[in-house]
């Protein structure tokens, strides 16, 4: 697969302030690819460097091959965005605006044309409307009009969730994997949450503090091999004489009062539940995480 | 040059479509219309006072209160009215997106920053020409209408100069061509502080506050401030007034010119200079 996007030791200062710091990744063509990291980690700031908002100050991006300093003109010409919150003209219509994006793109939509792109967005019936009279919700969905009206080979979701009721989540996450499957787009999806990345993205990269803390396989980063388990025990004295006996007391990690951490597989769970309540030993609360989700929560709460 | 058009194209249906681009033709129409209405019922009376202290040296005849007269004094009063007009809407275009976040919006279409600036500049001349024209329509039609053609008594530097009725269409025409140079060195200038702002109060608040810190240096014989006065655009801004002396001070009025356009340039240069390296963070 050819490369999409492609970041080099990218660094953005904004005085003394690193805002990204030696930051690479690539994203192949066709890849449902998750940006994921907390509030101020420096996701926009890098989505706002892929759209040649914001000029790195060192390293280099390149996006289907390109350069994106020398060939920004061309490259803007196959990419849709979202970033961050999409702000339009409220003085306008919903279609007067799309209007203006696809005169800039040189485009001539014919009535039918918006009609679908309005379906396609859930905003049929609404496009006359001013777009000073929508909700957050609905200029999220306008953004993704926007982002898809000149039929880019890549689109870039700065958390397109955000404003989105539960259905047009599911909507969204749907369009985007019938853009990605039967339209074959690139997409670059970015979300401080980590759920939403894991449903849909198939590689990911995590970044935290302009860094990256890890990158791969969506499958691989969140695997089910090398779980936290959390088991809260109604007796853990007997509890921790049994577990001691047991297989599992290597996994052991930590015990503090009626809290016992594990290190294990997934599989390895309802064993061990079965195990204990053949001694009859009962189960206040049980949870699991691998250590990517382990890790995210830590960073996302901090 | 076609994306270029679209994107022009664009931004003239957005300041078409902003309702407070018709707070300017709304001023203008109003003013002009309330001078008229002010100088038809009280005009006479006012005229023979300051007619008066010529009584001595000339007798004055005919038709004194005329459309021509009316234009003048309206174009005297609008000068210092019409920067703030422009600045109202052409000091919002760049900044106030910018504030708004629509800026993004524009910056990841294929156009390039440059056209975009340029786009927006022209975008600010084509209204302040409009400006320009409403104002011609009123001031000078509708006046000649209401009062009549006539000779102009016009009070300048050099005293009374009085111009023929006959003599005075080509000087209206090139007296509007200077307005609209002057009126665009405030247009660049406000695109020039709207390109480097990020709210769109704070261009338009600007310009005005160098207009009136310009044309108070301006106002004071001083030798200080002889130095830098032929430097300030403010001091060009009113050489339209010069194509109604007599002989016509062709040199003085040419260099206003060259000194309004160079800051044009200066202005557009430094605001594309700027727009081209700004991070758009917000």
């Amino acid at each position: 697969m050819s490369s999409a996007i492609l970041l080099e030791n990218v660094t953005k200062n904004f005085n003394d302030f690193t805002a990204v710091n030696e930051l690479s990744f690539e994203v192949k063509a066709g890849d449902i690819y998750g940006f994921l990291g907390p509030n101020g980690s420096g996701k926009s700031t890098t989505l706002r460097m892929i759209m040649a908002l914001i000029k790195p100050t060192s390293g280099s991006i390149r996006l289907f091959g390109q350069s994106l300093q020398e060939n920004r003109s061309e490259i803007m010409r196959k990419i849709g965005c979202i970033i961050e919150k999409p702000d339009f003209y409220g003085y306008l219509s919903a279609k007067e605006n799309m209007k203006l994006f696809a005169r800039a793109h040189l485009l001539t939509y014919t009535t039918k044309q918006y009609d679908d792109l309005f379906s396609l967005v859930g905003l049929k019936g609404r496009e006359l409307d001013k777009v000073k009279t929508f909700s957050h919700g609905m200029k999220q969905r306008l953004g993704l009009a926007q982002a898809l009206i000149h039929d880019p080979e890549l689109i870039i979701l700065d958390e397109p969730n955000t404003g989105l009721d539960p259905q047009g989540i599911i909507d969204l996450r749907n369009l985007i994997m019938t853009l990605n499957k039967e339209r074959g787009k690139t997409i670059l999806f970015s979300s401080h949450i980590l759920s939403e990345v894991q449903e849909i993205c198939s590689n990911m990269v995590v970044i935290n503090k302009g860094k990256v803390v890890v990158q791969g396989g969506v499958s691989d980063l969140l695997s089910h091999e090398n779980l936290t388990v959390k088991l809260e025990v109604v007796n853990p004295l007997t509890t921790a004489v049994v577990l001691r006996q047991s297989k599992w007391a290597g996994m052991i990690e930590s015990q503090e009062e009626k809290l016992f951490v594990f290190k294990m597989g997934k599989t390895e769970i309802p064993e061990m539940v079965d195990y204990l309540s053949q001694h009859q030993l009962g189960i206040e609360r049980i949870d699991y995480r691998n250590q990517l989700e382990d890790y995210f929560l830590k960073i996302t709460n901090a | 040059m076609k994306e270029f058009f679209a994107i022009l194209k664009n931004e003239l249906i957005k300041t078409i479509r902003r309702p407070r681009s018709y707070i300017g033709f709304a001023v203008i129409s109003f003013i002009c219309l309330m001078l008229q209405g002010a100088f038809y019922q009280d005009g006479r009376e006012l005229l023979t006072t300051v007619t008066a202290q010529f009584d001595n040296i000339f007798n004055v005849q005919g038709n004194i209160l005329n459309g021509n007269l009316i234009c003048f004094i309206v174009l005297q009063t609008l000068i210092v009215q019409m920067p703030l007009l422009v600045a109202f809407v052409t000091g919002d275009q760049i900044s106030g997106e910018t504030a708004s976040g629509s800026i993004r919006f524009l910056l990841t279409t294929p156009a390039s920053r440059t056209k975009i600036v340029v786009a927006k500049w022209l975008s600010g001349l084509v209204y302040t020409l409009l400006l320009l024209l409403v104002l011609g329509i009123f001031a000078l039609f509708v006046s000649r209408a209401i009062f009549g053609v006539g000779d102009l008594m016009a009070m300048n530097s050099e005293g009374l100069t009085i111009i023929r009725a006959d003599d005075i269409n080509w000087r209206w025409g090139y007296a509007f061509l200077i307005a609209f140079l002057s009126l665009s060195v405030v247009a660049s200038l406000s695109t020039m502080l709207s390109c480097i702002m990020d709210n769109s109060i704070t261009p338009i608040v600007t310009v005005m506050a160098t207009i009136i810190i310009f044309t108070i240096i301006g106002m004071f014989d001083m030798k200080s401030f002889d130095v830098i006065k032929p430097f300030l655009f403010t001091t060009h801004m009113i050489s339209w007034r010069s194509l109604f002396e007599d002989p016509l001070p062709v040199h003085d009025i040419l260099t206003s010119c060259a000194i309004l356009f160079l800051h044009v340039v200066i202005f557009l240069g430094v605001a594309i200079f700027y727009f081209k390296r700004k991070d758009i963070t917000n």
